[in-house]
C-alpha cells in the first residue's frame, strides 16, 4: 500500500499505540484489560507500521526476532507463579507489595505475570504475521 | 494444608519446553536437555507416587483460593500411579525421539510441544476441577495437533484433519456438559460436585449431563460407535509420536471417564447397562478391525480401540474386583502400548515397512531383539506371568459374578484374536523369510551409529522391564490396584480430603 496519509499517520500512531497498549497492560488487574489484549494492541502498531512502510521496514524497527520473545515471556510467566512457593505459599498466589508505587498503583507478582503474558502474545502474534508476510513475498517471487 | 509438591510433575515439564524454545535452532542441546527434564520429571513423579503412598491423598490449593472456588490438585493414588506412568513414558519416548525424530522436526519444535503435551497429561491427571480438566485436555489436543502435522506430508495432513475435527467435537460436547452441570449445581469443583449431584431429586437431568460427558470422553478415548478417528489417524506420525498418542493419550479420557462416573455421576442401572453395551461392541468390533488389517501400525491402532472395551467393562461392571482389574489393566496397558510403537518404529527403520506381507526374516537377521520383541507382544497378549494375564483374570471373575455372559464372550473374543494377531505378526515378521524384490531401501537401522542403536534399544528394554515387573510384580501391582478401585467406590476421603473442614460446618 503506497499512501502517504496512512505513512504519515502510522508514524504518530505507532509511539501512542505502544503507550496505549502498557496503558491497558496496567489498568487490567482489576479493570477491562491486561496482558493479552495489551500484547494484540502492541503488535497491532507494528503490523500497521507494517501496512504503511512494508514489513522489513516493521522488521528493522523491531530490531529483534520476535520469536525470541515468547520463552522470554513464558519464563517470566513461569518465575512469577514460582516465586510464592519460597515464601512457603501456594504456586500462583498473588503476592503484593505493601506500599503502592505513585502512578502505577500497587506492584506484585500478577503485574509481572501479566507482563510475561504480554510479551508472549506479541512475539506469537508478530511471529505469524512476518512469517505469513515472508512467504506471501516468496511466492511472489516465483 | 499447602503442598507444592503436586504440581512439580507439571512445572517440570513446563520449565523444560520453555528451556526448549530458548534453544530453538540448537537441535543437540534440545535432546539433552529433553531427557534431562524427563529423567527429572520421571523422579519427581515416583516421589510424589511415594508420598502419596505415605500420607495418603495430597491437594493444593492454587493461588490460595480456597476449595470451592479455587482450582484443587489432588493426588489420590489413582492420579500419583497414572503421573507415575506418564513419567515411564516420558523418558522412554524422549530418549528413543532423540534418535528417531529427524532434526527438520527438532528444529519445527519437537520438544518444546511433546513437553507441553506432557505437562497437559500432568496436570488433566491431578487437577480436582473439572473446568481446569477441560484446560489441561486443550493443552493436550492442541499439542497433540501440532506433533501430528510436524513435518507436513499429505497422509498426516489427512489423519492430522480427523484427528483434530474429532477431538474438537468432543471438547465441545464436554464443555457443553460442564456448562449445564454448572447451571444445576453452581459447582466446577469435583469433590463438591459430588456432594451436590448426590442430592439433586431430578435424576432425568444428571443421567443426560453423565450421558453427554460420556460422549465427550468417548471420543476421545475411542470407544464404539466413537473410534473410527483412530485407526484412521494414528498411523500417520513417526513413531515416537504415535507411541505417545496410542500408549497416554486415548487413556486420558480412560481416567477422566473413571473420575468423573465414580466420583460424581456414581451410575446407576441404565448407565452400567449401556457401559457393558458399548463395551462389547468396542471390544468386538475393534478386533475385527484389528484382523482385517495387513499394516502392523494400524494393526496396533485397532487393537488400541479393542482393549479400550476392559476399560468400560471395568466400569460397567462397578464392582471392586472389576475396577481393580480394568486399572491394572491401564497400568499394563500404558506401557505395552508405548513400547508397541516403539517396536514397529525400530522394525520400520530397519525394513522400511510396516506392512506385514513385506516383512520378514527379522528372526535371522536380529535374534537377540526379536526375543525383546518377543516379550512385548506376548505381554500384549496376556501369556501368563506376563503382564496382560492378570487383570483379566479379575475382569473375567468380576464378569461371570454379575452374571452377564454375553460380555465374557466378547471379553474372550476379544483376548483371542489378539493372540492371534501377536501369533500372526510373529510368524510374518519374525519367522517368514524376507519377500524378494521388496525392499528398495536399505537397512537403516544396521547402519546406524552405535550410540543411536543404543538410544533406540533402551527404551524398549527398559518398557520390557518395567512389563516384566508388572507380570512378575502382580501381587503389588494388584495390591495398589485395589487400593485404588475402593477409593473409586469409597469416595469420602477423597471429599473429605479436598473440602476439609466445609464439610462439617
Amino acid at each position: 500500500m503506497n499512501s502517504i496519509i496512512l505513512k504519515t499517520a502510522s508514524s504518530y500512531l505507532l509511539p501512542l499505540l505502544l503507550m496505549f497498549s502498557v496503558f491497558i497492560l496496567l489498568r487490567g488487574h482489576s479493570l477491562s484489560g491486561g496482558g493479552f489484549v495489551g500484547g494484540l494492541v502492541a503488535s497491532i502498531a507494528f503490523v500497521l507500521h507494517a501496512f504503511a512502510h512494508g514489513f522489513d521496514k516493521a522488521r528493522a524497527i523491531f530490531r529483534t526476532n520476535p520469536g525470541f520473545l515468547i520463552p522470554v515471556g513464558l519464563f517470566l510467566c513461569f518465575i512469577m507463579g514460582a516465586v510464592p512457593t519460597f515464601f512457603g505459599a501456594p504456586f500462583m498466589k498473588g503476592l503484593w507489595l505493601e506500599k503502592s508505587i505513585p502512578g502505577i498503583g500497587h506492584i506484585g507478582t500478577a503485574l509481572f505475570f501479566d507482563i510475561g503474558v504480554f510479551i508472549v502474545v506479541i512475539g506469537v502474534t508478530l511471529t505469524i504475521l512476518f512469517t505469513i508476510s515472508e512467504s506471501d513475498m516468496e511466492q511472489e517471487e516465483v | 494444608m499447602i503442598d507444592n509438591f503436586i504440581i512439580l510433575p507439571v512445572l517440570v515439564h513446563m520449565f523444560t519446553a520453555i528451556i526448549a524454545i530458548f534453544f530453538w535452532q540448537k537441535v543437540n542441546i534440545q535432546r539433552v536437555i529433553s531427557i534431562l527434564g524427563s529423567s527429572i520429571g520421571l523422579v519427581l513423579s515416583l516421589k510424589l507416587f511415594l508420598k502419596t503412598q505415605g500420607t495418603g491423598i495430597l491437594t493444593m490449593q492454587a493461588g490460595d483460593w480456597q476449595a470451592p472456588f479455587g482450582i484443587t490438585f489432588v493426588s489420590d493414588t489413582f492420579s500419583s500411579v497414572l503421573v507415575l506412568l506418564t513419567g515411564i513414558v516420558a523418558i522412554s519416548v524422549s530418549l528413543f525421539s532423540t534418535a528417531a525424530v529427524s532434526t527438520n522436526r527438532i528444529r519445527y519444535g519437537y520438544f518444546a510441544i511433546f513437553h507441553f503435551l506432557i505437562m497437559g497429561l500432568n496436570g488433566a491427571f491431578l487437577t480436582g476441577d473439572i473446568f481446569n480438566l477441560y484446560v489441561w485436555f486443550e493443552i493436550v489436543i492442541i499439542s497433540s495437533f501440532v506433533l501430528m502435522t510436524l513435518g507436513g506430508r499429505k497422509p498426516q495432513m489427512e489423519g492430522a484433519i480427523k484427528y483434530v475435527a474429532m477431538n474438537m467435537l468432543a471438547s465441545i460436547i464436554f464443555l457443553t456438559a460442564i456448562g449445564i452441570l454448572y447451571g444445576i449445581t453452581g459447582s466446577l469443583n469435583m469433590a463438591d460436585l459430588a456432594v451436590k449431584v448426590a442430592q439433586i431429586e431430578n435424576r432425568g437431568l444428571v443421567n443426560v449431563t453423565g450421558l453427554l460427558f460420556f460422549v465427550g470422553f468417548g471420543i476421545k478415548s475411542a470407544v464404539f460407535p466413537l473410534y473410527f478417528w483412530l485407526p484412521s489417524s494414528y498411523h500417520t506420525p513417526p513413531s515416537s509420536i504415535a507411541a505417545l498418542f496410542g500408549g497416554l493419550l486415548t487413556k486420558v479420557g480412560i481416567y477422566a471417564m473413571f473420575r468423573i462416573f465414580t466420583l460424581i455421576f456414581v451410575p446407576d442401572h441404565f448407565m452400567m447397562n449401556l457401559f457393558i453395551i458399548v463395551a462389547i461392541m468396542t471390544l468386538v468390533t475393534g478386533a475385527l478391525g484389528a484382523i482385517s488389517k495387513n499394516s502392523m501400525r494400524r494393526m496396533f491402532s485397532y487393537l488400541i480401540v479393542c482393549h479400550i472395551g476392559y476399560f468400560i467393562a471395568g466400569l460397567g461392571l462397578f464392582t471392586e474386583i472389576a475396577i481393580a482389574g480394568a486399572i491394572f489393566y491401564l497400568i499394563h496397558d500404558i506401557i505395552v502400548k508405548t513400547n508397541l510403537f516403539l517396536v514397529s518404529g525400530i522394525i520400520y527403520k530397519a525394513r522400511g515397512s510396516t506392512d506385514l506381507r513385506r516383512l520378514g526374516g527379522f528372526y535371522k537377521d536380529y535374534p537377540k531383539l526379536s526375543i525383546l520383541f518377543a516379550i512385548v507382544l506376548f505381554s500384549l497378549a496376556g501369556i501368563p506371568p506376563l503382564s496382560g494375564f492378570w487383570p483379566k483374570i479379575n475382569l473375567f471373575q468380576a464378569t461371570l459374578t454379575a452374571n452377564s455372559f454375553i460380555l465374557i464372550l466378547a471379553l474372550i473374543f476379544a483376548s483371542f484374536i489378539t493372540l492371534y494377531l501377536i501369533a500372526k505378526i510373529w510368524l510374518e515378521v519374525f519367522w517368514k523369510g524376507l519377500p524378494k524384490g521388496d525392499i528398495e531401501k536399505g537397512d537403516e537401522f544396521e547402519d546406524l551409529p552405535g550410540e543411536k542403536k543404543f538410544v533406540l534399544i533402551l527404551p524398549v528394554v527398559s518398557l520390557a522391564a518395567v512389563s516384566i515387573f508388572i507380570g512378575f510384580g502382580a501381587e503389588y501391582v494388584m495390591k495398589i490396584s485395589q487400593k485404588i478401585a475402593v477409593e473409586m467406590i469409597d469416595t469420602q476421603p477423597y471429599i473429605h480430603a479436598v473440602l476439609g473442614d466445609l464439610l462439617s460446618k
